[in-house]
């Protein structure tokens, strides 16, 4: 419990993850099967955030890219792909699943580079997961008349999909995977800080032999993005970020018939009843938000404490936060890794400030972070008020702001007082009271006793002003489909 | 440190102690394991690992002469690699105390644990408990490894299970108490957090995790939930308890899990011998023959290594 | 001598009363062979906050009721509508139906209030799901009301298609503020006096009448509005509402089927989020079975 270090503490030595990568000085667009050198013939450097070193450039996408991507994605979709039956579909979608499990170290570790996010994270978590979400949408798409009785089964032609940089790999996953098992055809953009891992994946799909154009990948900015949610041959956009540049994306569509669904931002609350195990309700805090440096949608950034119980869990959280190992993402014992960008940091910054400014209270555990890179520690605010901005405002960073509060129902309307609502948790050892309280939150999950846990069959999505439409799981299908009302 | 008032809420009502989550033990219990041990850190490690076992013999079949080949080698664990800590102690069955203490001298930083109160199934009366202790420590135990009643802990009579440990302890006079809880037969992470509770409150100066006996021993989830009520004590009281997981766990990398959980858990005061055992019998070969492989670069075999 | 036949004044319903619009405005549509159908509350932006106000309300405790009780509540209405059928059926002829297709539309709605009455207590065990999640985890994702829902009911079908459209929206659990058809707008009226004397709790359903270029705007930059449901848009009407909805990124449900003609759960689906749940499961810990 002793906070302080001293040099005769067992510290863990270094383990950095070692294997072999294999990443291009250079990667262009792929589009119609083929790697395609950008029309403006521009590049953009991508690096890492953990060492500021360039990894690689990739193109830059321009309108005329997009127009090229979108046309082999109408094409591959009135041809091959769509003429295919679910079934060979399926396979195809089995393919990109094995061969990305067969290659999945060297994913972690091009991920844990080009993000920042610790290699036990990209490795446990990112990379198998969306390895699953591959096998589990491959499945749907033989069995698609299932999932929604008496409707019928039409994909909806090309589906344009913009992506975050927090989960770039599991992104691209979550929006393919179900895009192709519903038989639509893809134009995907990663985001511009984090493009590798998807042009990995076009690797692997082009491993797979999936017909040309089904699926194309272009890089580029936020132009680059808006090209292709506002292409007029696109029937579908997908957008997962912020909830700004959502609501942009939803009116620059407002004029057509183009379906969207948005996975926008989060204020979670994550609530600590009196009851709760608290030990257990602590790891939950902490992975609910110190998890990819708060890099998370539905990061538990609000926590609400019941006063009787505070100082316990104060002490307790501060103690764990103190045996957080933060440094280098690709050592194996790395719990936090590097902010993402230069400017996320910057973002971060200005609301520690505005947090302090506000009266708020802050603990940082010790730690020596590294010189070069993007770097934030794990940090908690106390005596935080419902109108402060940092308990407000979607930080997305690993910034902590903790309330307390004295009844259940007090409880629920201030984790409800929100304009988002993607997703909450809530520790109780009583069942009857955490479905209550279950029930009671706007958000589209709800974590009982656990948080941050996600799966391929678990539909994903919020409430509210944090997006529509959910990703994931049988109700995930229906974002693909044209089903008629 | 404050705790805040949970007293208050929960109070030291043996029904009450706090809940625990069994899914979110494991994943912590995960945690711990992912951890990678590399280097000085792993050589540091394995040193203290050999240097918390309490070398055991609990068999029916022991004999003097087993025994004393057992304390040999918790003083000498290696004699061609030098600078080796010796073992912490050994345990033995109360018939073998003095031959131990024959063995060991006066002077030996091996201690001697006698197990004690009918081990491994504590079925007899408070009265025979009380005598076989007493023994134990007249004959020269500097600790006592005593068993709960588990039955009468089932049937929710704590507080005859916490006034026959605060028994025991009083018997004990000057010699350290490890309270086994025989985890593997408590049946919940709730009753195991329970029983802790109830060992530390009634004396406990170590509380145990099992007998070896049956085959659900130690493990990482259980041993996390005991570390934890050996924290809130600590928080509240000030008061340091030990730890002993006991059993199921024969190879290092194990063990030093078990030795990051305790440094996350309790930090690195409670990471020396005098807080943390291990009780195990083929541990220490599987860590001898990774400070081997460690010293001389070769993997190393089983024959190399004294059987005792 | 030729007894003087009493006119009706119709009015608008907010949250279970008969308020004229604030604004004192009328219209006078026209019915059949060009007879005025009346002088119909003509309702203003500050009508629409009104019945919001009245809706958000309702909405909370019509949510949580019991779907067997919603079930019941709308199979009344069901009955009252049946007990109201010949004032239904003039009213549609008065706005241009033949007897033949007044008495069938009159018959249609009855018998979609049947149809979504037995649906309240069914949608959520039909579409609900328990997620096989790869972990020690109980997964499960079930369907919750949105809230309250702005309603532009179709134009031309003046009693199905208004049914057909708000009964899936209550069905749910949600409130609805409803924008009656502005060139039929009496069976709407006559609708709200079923929905008064039945057991639905006033305000989850509010009906306006009025002009929907004037309204369009303000319904659908309202931030206190969760979903719009609409039928006959045009396109500028939809776009205008699409980006509207931004504002608060309201869920807007173009109704493409007619609402009069189509029966479908799917409708009730439209203005529902799913909400998953997690909660650990403890494994089965036999004696001896270790952890």
């Amino acid at each position: 419990m002793a906070k302080k270090k001293s040099s005769s503490d067992w510290e863990y030595a270094s383990a950095p993850e070692t294997t072999a990568v294999n990443i291009a000085k250079r990667y262009d667009h792929f589009i119609n099967g083929k790697w395609t050198t950008p029309s403006n013939k521009k590049y953009f450097a991508t690096t890492s955030p953990s060492t500021g070193r360039k990894l690689s450039e990739v193109a830059e996408g321009s309108k005329k890219d997009v127009d090229t991507a979108v046309k082999a994605a109408r094409v591959a979709y009135n041809g091959a792909w769509g003429k295919m039956s679910g079934r060979e579909r399926g396979k195809y979608i089995y393919r990109i699943a094995r061969l990305i499990q067969e290659r999945a170290r060297e994913f972690a570790i091009i991920e844990t580079m080009d993000g920042g996010k610790p290699i036990r994270e990209s490795r446990d978590i990112d990379i198998p997961l969306a390895a699953n979400h591959f096998f589990y949408n491959a499945g749907w798409a033989d069995k698609l008349e299932y999932a929604f009785p008496n409707m019928p089964v039409k994909s909806l032609g090309v589906a344009g999909q913009v992506i975050p940089w927090n989960f770039p790999f599991l992104m691209a996953a979550w929006k393919i995977a179900p895009a192709l098992a519903t038989g639509n055809t893809v134009v995907l953009k990663p985001a511009e800080t984090t493009p590798l891992t998807a042009l990995k994946l076009a690797e692997v799909i082009a491993d797979a032999g999936l017909p040309d154009g089904v699926v194309n990948i272009v890089t580029g900015a936020g132009e680059t993005g808006a090209a292709i949610v506002n292409h007029p041959d696109v029937d579908k956009v997908a957008f997962t970020g912020s909830t700004g540049v959502g609501k942009l994306i939803q009116k620059s569509v407002a004029g057509t018939d183009k379906k969207i669904t948005l996975e926008l931002g989060g204020k979670a609350a994550n609530i600590i009843l009196e009851d709760a195990p608290i030990d257990q309700a602590v790891e939950g805090v902490v992975n609910g938000i110190y998890f990819n440096q708060g890099h998370v949608c539905c990061a538990g950034s609000r926590l609400f404490v019941q006063e009787n119980i505070y100082d316990e869990v104060m002490w307790k959280l501060k103690q764990r936060m103190d045996t957080l190992v933060i440094g280098d993402p690709l050592d194996k014992n790395t719990d936090v890794g590097a902010i993402n960008s230069k400017e996320q940091l910057r973002t971060i910054k200005r609301y520690i400030k505005q947090g302090l400014k506000g009266g708020a209270d802050m603990y940082q555990p010790e730690c020596d972070l590294p010189i070069k890179g993007n770097w934030f520690p794990p940090t908690v605010f106390t005596n935080v008020a419902q109108s402060s901005i940092i308990a407000k405002e979607e930080i997305f960073g690993p910034v902590l702001a903790v309330q307390t509060f004295r009844t259940v129902s007090e409880v629920i309307e201030k984790a409800n007082n929100t304009p988002y609502g993607l997703s909450a948790g809530v520790w109780c050892d009583k069942g009857s009271r955490l479905f209550q309280v279950a029930g009671a939150l706007d958000a589209g999950v709800v974590w009982g006793n656990t948080f941050n846990k996600f799966d391929p069959t678990s539909p994903f999505g919020g409430f509210k002003e944090s997006g529509y439409g959910r990703e994931g799981g049988l109700h995930g299908l229906g974002a693909y489909l044209d089903l008629p009302l | 440190m404050k705790t805040g008032n949970r007293a208050s809420v929960r109070g030291d009502d043996f029904r009450n102690s706090p809940p625990v989550d069994y899914v979110g033990i494991v994943e912590r219990a995960e945690r711990f394991t992912a951890r990678s041990i590399k280097s000085i850190t792993k050589r540091a490690g394995l040193n203290m690992v050999l240097n918390m076992i309490d070398l055991t013999t609990l068999e029916g079949a022991d004999t003097p002469n087993k025994v004393r080949q057992l304390c040999y080698k918790a003083e000498h664990l290696h004699d061609s690699i030098p600078g080796l800590p010796t073992t912490a102690a050994v345990c033995v069955f109360p018939p073998f105390v003095k031959t131990a203490r024959d063995a060991l001298g006066d002077k030996s930083p091996v201690k001697i644990a006698s197990v004690a109160t009918y081990f491994p199934s504590g079925h007899t009366t408070l009265k025979s408990k009380l005598e076989e202790t007493k023994r134990a420590v007249s004959d020269g135990a500097d600790e006592v490894d005593m068993v709960i009643s588990r039955g009468r802990f089932l049937s929710g009579d704590y507080n005859y299970v916490f006034d026959e440990i605060a028994a025991v302890k009083e018997a004990c006079g000057d010699a350290r108490l490890k309270v086994i809880l025989e985890t593997g037969e408590l049946a919940t992470l709730d009753n195991v957090r329970r029983a802790s509770d109830i060992a530390i409150h009634a004396g406990g100066d170590f509380i145990k995790t099992s007998t070896g006996k049956i085959a659900s021993a130690a493990t990482i989830p259980v041993t996390l939930v005991m570390l934890l009520a050996i924290r809130d004590h600590y928080a509240k009281t000030g008061k340091m308890v030990g730890m002993k997981p006991a059993g199921g766990i024969s190879k290092s990398k194990l063990a030093l899990h078990y030795l990051v959980m305790v440094k996350e858990t309790l930090g690195e005061k409670w990471l020396t011998n005098q807080w943390f055992r291990f009780g195990a019998s083929s541990l220490a070969n599987d860590v001898l023959m990774q400070v081997a492989k460690l010293e001389s670069g070769h993997y190393q075999a089983a024959q190399y290594f004294s059987k005792d | 001598m030729k007894r003087i036949e009493v006119l009706k004044t119709y009015k608008l319903y907010i949250g279970g009363k008969f308020p004229r619009t604030e604004s004192g405005r009328y219209y006078t549509p026209e019915g059949r062979g060009g007879k005025a159908l009346g002088n119909i509350c003509q309702g203003s932006r500050k009508d629409f906050r009104n019945a919001v106000v009245a809706a958000r309300a309702a909405a909370g405790g019509w949510g949580k009721r019991d779907p067997f009780n919603r079930s019941q509540i709308l199979y009344r209405i069901a009955e009252m509508l049946e007990g109201r059928a010949a004032q239904f059926e003039d009213e549609l002829k008065q706005q241009g139906s033949t007897t033949a297709a007044a008495r069938k539309e009159v018959q249609v709605a009855v018998d979609q209030c049947i149809y979504y009455a037995g649906w309240c207590d069914k949608y959520q065990q039909t579409f609900s799901s328990v997620n096989p999640v790869a972990s020690a985890h109980f997964n499960f994702s079930v369907y919750q009301p949105m809230g309250v829902v702005a309603v532009f009911a179709p134009e031309k079908s003046a009693l199905a298609g208004l049914l057909g459209t708000i009964l899936p929206i209550i069905a749910g659990g949600n409130a609805c503020v409803v924008l009656a058809s502005e060139s039929k707008p009496l069976c709407a009226i006559t609708l709200a006096e079923v929905l008064a004397t039945s057991d639905l709790t006033g305000g989850v359903i509010n009906i306006l009448t009025g002009n929907r270029d004037e309204l369009l705007d303000n319904v659908s930059t309202h931030m206190d509005v969760n979903a719009v449901v609409a039928s006959d848009l045009t396109d500028a009407h939809k776009a205008t509402i699409k980006a509207n909805a931004t504002h608060n990124l309201k869920r807007v449900i173009i109704r493409k089927e007619d609402p009069a003609k189509s029966e479908s759960p799917y409708p009730i689906l439209a203005t529902q989020e799913i909400k998953t749940t997690w909660h650990p499961i403890e494994s089965s810990i036999a004696a001896g079975s270790g952890y």
